[in-house]
C-alpha cells in the first residue's frame, strides 16, 4: 500500500494527488465535517459584505488534501510533523494538485527521518499552499 | 500595539472526542477512500484501537470549543477579514475516535506588518489524552487584513 522505504532517497517525489474542482457543495460539507463554520467560505452574502466577489475555499481543505498525499504515501503513525503556509486563496471551481518531494534524510533520535517539501498548485500555476513534513522511515 | 496585552491569554480548555461518524463524514468530503478511515476492522488491522483521526482533523475539533471565535471578538477582530496564515502540527502519537482529548490553548504572539494593515495572531493548542500524555501540539497564525480606512 505504501512506499518501499529502502527506495526513498533525497529527491524522491511522492505520487501526485490531483483533486476534482472545488464546488460550493464541497465547501458547505467541509464546513460541517471540519468544524470551521466561518461563513466567509459558505455564504456569498457574507463574502460580498467583506468586499469579495465570492466565497473561497477553507485553507484547511487544501491542507486536508495534502494530508491525504502524506498518509497515502506513509502510514499516519510515521508522520512526526506537518506544517503549511497559506499563500493564495483557492477560488470556487479551482482544481488543487498536491505534490511533495523528499529534500533530506537524517537520523534523528534513532529514527531515519525524511524531510518533505510540499505544495498545492492550481491549474493556472498559482501556488496556494507550501509546506513541510517529517516522516519516519524506520 | 494595543493587542500585545492579549499575549499569554488563555483561549480555553475543554474536553472533546472525535466521533466515528464525523471522521467518516470528513473522509468522504475530502475523498479519502482508505478503509482505515471508515472501517473499524481495517483500522484495527492497521494497529489502531479505533478509527485514526486524520492529521488535520485535530484543528477542526478545536474550532468546536464553546464560543470558538469568542477570543477574536474579544480582541476586536472582524471574522470577515481573517485569513489563515500558517498551520503547524507536531505529532506525539495518532489520536483515535472516541478517546477523550483535552485541548488547552492560548495566544502566543501578536504582531503587525505593513504599518498595521496586516495584524497577526499566533495561537498554540496542546492536545492531551486521558492519561495527560501529549498527543499533538498545534500552532496557527491568523492574519486580519484591516480595510485601508481603519488601518
Amino acid at each position: 500500500m505504501t512506499v518501499a522505504w529502502q527506495d526513498v532517497t533525497e529527491g524522491t517525489e511522492l505520487p501526485e494527488l490531483a483533486l476534482p474542482p472545488v464546488t460550493r457543495a464541497t465547501l458547505a460539507l467541509f464546513a460541517g465535517a471540519s468544524g470551521d463554520h466561518n461563513p466567509i467560505h459558505i455564504d456569498r452574502d457574507v463574502a460580498e459584505s467583506a468586499g469579495l466577489d465570492d466565497v473561497f475555499a477553507h485553507g484547511m481543505l487544501s491542507m486536508a488534501y495534502l494530508g491525504r498525499l502524506l498518509t497515502g504515501w506513509a502510514p499516519q503513525d510515521r508522520l512526526r510533523s506537518y506544517e503549511v503556509r497559506f499563500g493564495a486563496i483557492t477560488p470556487v471551481h479551482g482544481r488543487p494538485v498536491c505534490t511533495g518531494t523528499v529534500t533530506r534524510i537524517d537520523e534523528i533520535g534513532g529514527e531515519q527521518i525524511a524531510d518533505l517539501d510540499l505544495r498545492v498548485t492550481l491549474e493556472d500555476g498559482t501556488v496556494t499552499l507550501t509546506g513541510t513534513a517529517r516522516v519516519a522511515l524506520s | 500595539m494595543q493587542r500585545q496585552r492579549f499575549i499569554g491569554m488563555s483561549t480555553g480548555t475543554f474536553e472533546t472526542v472525535a466521533e466515528r461518524g464525523r471522521l467518516r463524514f470528513f473522509a468522504e468530503v475530502i475523498g479519502d477512500t482508505d478503509p482505515i478511515r471508515t472501517d473499524l476492522e481495517a483500522a484495527r488491522a492497521a494497529g489502531y484501537d479505533d478509527l485514526p483521526v486524520p492529521p488535520t482533523f485535530l484543528m477542526g475539533l478545536d474550532a468546536e470549543r464553546p464560543d470558538g471565535f469568542a477570543y477574536l471578538a474579544e480582541m476586536g477582530v472582524d471574522l470577515r477579514h481573517v485569513l489563515h496564515g500558517t498551520q503547524a502540527f507536531d505529532y506525539h502519537r495518532v489520536a483515535v475516535a472516541n478517546e477523550p482529548l483535552t485541548y488547552r490553548s492560548r495566544i502566543d504572539d501578536v504582531f503587525e506588518k505593513s504599518g498595521g494593515a496586516l495584524q497577526f495572531i499566533v495561537r498554540t493548542v496542546e492536545v492531551r489524552d486521558a492519561a495527560d500524555a501529549p498527543v499533538a501540539d498545534l500552532r496557527s497564525t491568523i492574519i486580519e487584513r484591516r480595510p485601508r480606512s481603519a488601518a
